[in-house]
């Protein structure tokens, strides 16, 4: 190796990216902005709001103090039925979602027509988000708690139903064999093959799924299946801010709470 | 088995499950609290049985009216949909870079205390209301249109991917800091040449995570009003249109299904 190839291999300065990397990288970044301002500039947005948006933020804040002490009491009963509402739902979604999962795991599901309709529900539940599962439940079952249960569910059978389907996936075959060769019947096999196996994450994923439910049923009375999101919103057509500031605070409290016991409960069990 | 006399260690006869919870009474007992629960719960919550049980036919009903789906009105649905995924790439875009600051700040081996306390409380408070709670607000303060719902897909994307980030720093080994740090480096120089490299590629993933779920969650702030296929949607529902309704939920699904192709295909590679 003469000077210069030296030189060219181990240069003064240390760079980390070759001007092609750069180059590239730069392409990339040109790329997502690109991106960003052409989604920007089609939204068609009112940049005038923007000019009193402070004023317009204030005033919200100013409305809202002080919040309206009184109002708790009737609180308490809507709160507690948000609660319900969550635990039922995910307690719903954890009959079904075992199932359903059982069939879009590809070592579990009987065929791949079977398989298809597993993923297909899993996708179709995900996608759908729950206030919407919740507009159409209350079309079905009227306005109230039972059609906040059903959307909490069919919203969560995707979200469980996906992690439990990855779960089963990944135990190990080693001990469904060693079961099989026992002579153990397909129920056998699941029972105590497969389900002890995938128990933690069953367990896991529910606590979990609950606590994000905790937060989706504080909303589900806006299309009113339910809960405290009834009062909220009715508070909020009513400019009554006062009360709106209370209900946001009993929120804050019990999402904060349940997220609490979620995490404890999940580091006890892993 | 040859089991040495006098240390009374016996192999058992009988093969037991491990369960989670050992002691057969605490298992039965939440299990009896858990059945009690259902009970107390479900009498308190004011169940309406006889509309309930109407239910069954109605949904058939639906079902019926929503079969086969309809399509004509595709223009309106191409436009919700595009401004749906324009407010995604928009929130996911933004939420990116601004979430940077603020993961920074949230990562205790970084920063001072104070600052990672207040980060800390940001990324909390963010997290915790759902974004059509924090939609209404923006609603409010913007008027209606896709503007109050870019906002609150920030808002979401920000304390995520930040909350993302701020742990990936933390998990970091002290090493490398050290290293860059015994240099001499100041501090954006130890951004750029040692949490940046290391944190890039999951930051990457997150935020590519993030714009798929930004594409889930920006179907629904248009229920109250923030743009969106989630607008046309609410509206189609509240007009018994529910053929139409149809047709936007295909619409939703194939987007979150294609979404979620996308960002599982570009994390794979980013690995």
């Amino acid at each position: 190796m003469n000077v210069e190839q030296h030189a060219q291999k181990y240069p003064e300065v240390w760079r980390r990216f070759s001007p092609r990397e750069t180059l590239v990288r730069y392409s990339w970044y040109l790329g997502i902005v690109f991106i960003a301002v052409w989604s920007v500039s089609n939204l068609d947005i009112p940049w005038l709001y923007f000019l009193d948006a402070h004023i317009q933020a204030a005033d919200l804040a100013v409305r809202m103090w002080p919040p309206d002490w009184d109002y708790v009491d009737r609180l308490t009963g809507p709160l507690i039925e948000t609660i319900h509402i969550a635990t039922l739902g995910t307690a719903v979604t954890v009959v079904i979602a075992f199932p359903v999962a059982f069939i879009a795991a590809r070592n579990t599901t009987f065929n791949s027509v079977t398989w298809f309709i597993g993923r297909f529900i899993l996708v179709a539940s995900r996608s759908i988000n729950t206030v919407v599962w919740g507009l159409i439940f209350v079309a079905i079952f009227g306005p109230g708690p039972v059609a906040g249960i059903w959307a909490i569910a069919f919203r969560s059978i995707g979200f469980m139903g996906k992690l439990i389907a990855e779960a089963i996936e990944e135990i190990d075959e080693g001990t469904v064999e060693a079961i099989e060769a026992t002579g153990a019947s397909r129920l056998q096999v699941l029972l105590i093959g497969i389900i002890p196996q995938v128990l933690p994450v069953i367990y896991g994923t529910t606590v979990y799924r609950w606590d994000i439910n905790i937060r989706e049923s504080t909303v589900l009375g806006f299309v009113g299946a339910g809960g405290i999101g009834i009062l909220l919103y009715s508070s909020i057509n009513q400019f009554l801010w006062q009360e709106v500031a209370v209900i946001m605070l009993a929120v804050f409290g019990v999402v904060i709470v349940s997220e609490f016991i979620s995490a404890t409960v999940r580091q006890r069990i892993s | 088995m040859n089991i040495p006399a006098g240390t009374g260690v016996r192999a058992p006869l009988q093969w037991h499950r491990i369960r989670i919870i050992e002691s057969p009474l605490i298992r039965t007992g939440f299990a009896v609290l858990a059945v009690a629960y259902i009970f107390w719960s479900v009498s308190t919550l004011g169940i309406d049985w006889v509309r309930v049980a109407k239910g069954l036919p109605r949904a058939a009903d639906m079902i019926a009216r929503m079969v086969p789906p309809d399509f004509s009105r595709w223009e309106l649905l191409v436009r919700g949909v595009l401004e749906s995924v324009q407010m995604a790439l928009a929130a996911s875009f933004f939420g990116m870079i601004l979430a940077v600051p603020l993961g920074i700040c949230g990562a205790s081996n970084l920063v001072p205390k104070p600052v990672y306390l207040v980060a800390r409380t940001i990324i909390i408070l963010s997290r915790t209301f759902h974004e059509i709670i924090v939609a209404i607000l923006f609603v409010k303060i913007f008027g209606f249109g896709p503007v109050a719902g870019v906002l609150t897909l920030i808002v979401s994307s920000i304390s995520f991917i930040s909350k993302m980030l701020a742990e990936d720093i933390e998990n970091m080994t002290p090493g490398q800091i050290e290293a860059i740090r015994a240099t001499g480096a100041s501090f954006p120089k130890l951004l750029i040449y040692c949490i940046s490299p290391q944190s890039l590629p999951r930051y990457l993933g997150v935020s590519i995570y993030r714009l798929d779920a930004n594409i889930r969650h920006s179907t629904v702030v248009g229920i109250v009003g923030a743009g969106g296929i989630g607008q046309v949607l609410a509206a189609s529902f509240s007009r018994y249109d529910y053929d139409f309704s149809l047709a936007i939920l295909l619409s939703i699904i194939m987007l979150v299904f294609f979404g979620e192709f996308f960002s599982n295909w570009v994390r794979g590679r980013l690995r």
